[in-house]
């Protein structure tokens, strides 16, 4: 017996949900980009719950790409704070405002 | 009757009660005579130098992105060392190409110098006696990569 | 599921080859010599015009590569001729650039053809993996690219907006390509394309389609997914907001014409007006905020959020003449928006000053040629007849009216009309205006000009014979 797939796609999608309000009302960008993490890491449940449910494995290599592709996103995202932060010294959001918004 | 996850449900109870309990009898037994040198920093019966939260050298941050995106790249190695026996050859050549794109990334950076550590002058940090040690400012240099 | 591959694969997917197998040459040329940027300008612009070369050769022909997961020639091939003009312009307008600006690091040309590489991945991906993986591929180069000035404030800040909204929308679209796979057990596009009919109406199908629209909308800067569009393109160095604004959104077109064939669009009547009120408020949006711009670069930002509308009208349209005309805007707007950065990256300072209408007041009389091609870019964008911009709103509109949008052709022709304003305001500023008592210094690069010549080349001869482009795409529908 197992666990019925509506309940993990529930789970993925509240986790998708704090995800998106994360990066919609934090202000540390640091956080933000924590928070674009969990997003992505719920649709690896996603695929993972689909993929076990339709006995198919493509679902679970499209998860291992987007988890590579996550890590080279992680990398430069926080190569570009750090680069930010040099020019700056802030990681707020709302202090970064050269450009209009 | 219980399903699966009534069970694990109920395992997760006994768990949290278990510590509870442990932790709680503890208090009630224990004596209780806080002093200073009991509330510093545990480093292994050593004096302690610097406080646990400490700024670290941005350089620890150039290597930990090289190591992520390395690290991670790992995760196709696990997948196709189940099945390369069955796939021959040609899964070992492709490995191999794989690898050889991500050695070329590694030359990069070595040659680059991103690996080099290059450390700064040593910082003697100021020790006060009972509460560890306040850091020293980082200048711009140290800041920067 | 087994997937036969053979070596042979690799020789299908040509032009993918050459850039990937270039890129990695590249990157190692700049790290063996010491003066690798001088070398990979070279090798960059080799590369280029390789891809370009193998992929015009195998145009005529077309079949599936890697089990059917990526298309070669063709379709595919087309894409990657254009990304790979694009690319290589960029190479001949960027050096001169990189020097004045003090960012000429090698590394900028394997960036750009990583860039390329992931797009004509895109253009060529019959499988939502290899889709996400080009567009991840392009993505994360872009974002390196806008930030590549990395000791400019501007710079590092539109490489962290576009970084921050562009991860954002991918998560967007990554959902929805998850929702599609668990509706139809399946990532490979004709197979979803196939079973599209059966699911129509099917809630968490119809979820999934439009986040991936969302992700897709993002990447082209349709309005209401527009805000990144300006700062970024401000704020990139100038000849990377070109090769962004062009090469980007063609990449995301490709998609778009990829996954929502009219088997799919078709039946989503919902969907394709979501798109269609999309396309005609970006159009609104994007040249009523230009025209209040005061530099001409983010007045060219608002303009392509413009350009991005009236590309999805062909979209919308759903049909052969709309994509025809999607593709041949695409070649179309590459050349003439590269030329118009390009020419803003010539008489640019070092000091990312020289951006406004103002700055350009008399420029004719000190740079008669530059003025020329720049007034030339600007009525193509106009799009005034004969030059390549007009027959590109043509087809498009043409196919909206065959398939019952007309209002939507009536807004773009209304809008074009307003567009015309602060394209021509230009024109005027160069050839009408007494220039202003401070002399500027514009940038001589030979290598500039020969791109900006070949761009006008081009732009003319599209104008003049659009059918020699539409002969070989009405092969593809």
């Amino acid at each position: 017996m197992s666990v019925p797939l509506p309940y993990y796609l529930g789970l993925s999608a509240v986790l998708f949900a704090i995800g998106v309000i994360g990066v919609l009302t934090r202000r540390n960008v640091i956080v933000v980009f924590m928070s674009i993490e969990l997003m992505l890491n719920s649709v690896n449940l996603t695929l993972v719950a689909y993929s076990s449910f339709l006995g198919d494995v493509s679902g679970q290599a499209l998860v291992f790409f987007v988890m590579a592709v996550a890590a080279a996103e992680a990398a430069v995202g926080l190569a570009l704070v750090i680069a930010l932060f040099r020019n700056k010294q802030t990681v707020n959001i709302d202090q970064i405002n050269i450009l209009k918004w | 009757m219980l399903t699966e996850f009534g069970r694990v449900f109920l395992f997760i109870l006994i768990g949290i009660v278990f510590v509870a309990i442990g932790l709680v009898v503890a208090w009630l037994l224990r004596p209780h005579r806080p002093y200073p040198s009991k509330r510093t920093t545990y480093e292994c019966g050593e004096t302690p130098v610097g406080d646990t939260r400490m700024r670290f050298n941005v350089r620890f941050y150039v290597i930990a992105l090289i190591f992520i995106v390395f690290d991670v790249e790992v995760v196709f190695l696990f997948p196709w060392a189940l099945v390369y026996l069955s796939l021959g050859w040609f899964a070992f050549f492709e490995m191999i190409a794989f690898l050889t794109i991500l050695f070329a990334g590694y030359a990069y950076v070595w040659r680059k110098g991103d690996l080099e550590w290059d450390r700064p002058a040593p910082r003697i940090p100021r020790y006060e006696r009972g509460v560890g040690v306040r850091e020293a400012r980082l200048t711009e240099d140290e800041i920067a990569v | 599921m087994n997937i036969p591959v053979t070596p042979g694969d690799l020789l299908a997917i040509g032009p993918i080859s050459v850039m990937f197998a270039g890129a990695l040459v590249v990157l190692l040329a700049e790290s063996i010599f010491r003066n690798g940027e001088a070398w990979n300008r070279w090798l960059a612009l080799a590369g280029f015009l390789a891809a370009g070369t193998v992929a015009f050769l195998n145009t005529g022909w077309s079949g599936v590569a890697f089990g059917g997961t990526v298309a070669t020639g063709g379709f595919a091939n087309y894409c990657a001729i254009v990304y790979a003009s694009a690319g290589a312009l960029s190479v001949l307008l960027s050096t001169d650039y990189l020097r004045k600006t003090g960012i000429a690091f090698g590394e900028y040309y394997a960036l750009l053809m990583i860039a390329v590489l992931g797009m004509m991945l895109m253009g060529a991906a019959l499988d939502l993996v290899v889709f996400f993986l080009g567009l991840e591929t392009m993505s994360i180069a872009f974002y390196v690219l806008a930030a590549f000035a990395r000791s400019q404030g501007t710079s590092n800040e539109s490489g962290l907006k576009y970084f921050l909204l562009g991860a954002f929308a991918t998560g967007f679209l990554l959902y929805g390509i998850a929702l599609v796979y668990g509706t139809t057990g399946t990532t490979s596009i004709p197979l979803i394309r196939d079973k599209a009919p059966s699911l129509i109406g099917t809630p968490v199908f119809t979820i999934g389609l439009a986040l991936i629209l969302i992700g897709l909308l993002f990447k082209i800067a349709a309005v209401p997914f527009h805000m990144w569009a300006p700062d970024v393109y401000e704020g990139a160095p100038t000849p990377v907001s070109g090769f962004m604004a062009t090469g980007g959104k063609a990449a995301a077109f490709a998609a778009f014409l990829v996954l929502f064939r009219p088997e799919v669009l078709g039946g989503e009547k919902g969907l394709r007006d979501v798109i269609a009120v999309v396309a005609a408020a970006s159009m609104i949006f994007g040249n009523v905020v230009a025209i209040a711009q005061s530099s001409i670069k983010r007045m060219l930002a608002y303009s392509s959020i413009a350009h991005a509308g009236y590309i999805l009208v062909g979209v919308v349209a759903a049909n052969a003449t709309g994509a025809n005309g999607v593709l041949f805007y695409l070649m179309a707007y590459t050349v003439m928006n590269i030329g118009a950065f390009g020419v803003l990256a010539m008489v640019e300072n070092g000091a990312g000053e020289n951006l406004h209408f103002e700055d350009y007041a008399g420029l004719s009389a000190q740079a008669p040629v530059l003025s020329l091609m720049m007034a030339l870019f600007m009525f193509s964008l106009a799009g005034v007849p004969p030059f390549a911009g007009f027959f590109g709103k043509y087809y498009v509109f043409a196919g909206a009216i065959q398939a019952g949008y007309t209002w939507l052709a009536i807004v773009g022709v209304l809008m074009s009309v307003v567009s015309a304003y602060y394209y021509l305001r230009l024109v005027v500023m160069m050839y009408f205006t007494a220039a202003s008592a401070s002399p500027r210094r514009v940038g001589k690069s030979s290598a500039g000009l020969l791109a900006l010549g070949i761009a006008v080349a081009a732009l003319v001869y599209l104008g003049l014979f659009p059918s020699t482009i539409i002969d070989v795409t009405s092969r593809f529908f």
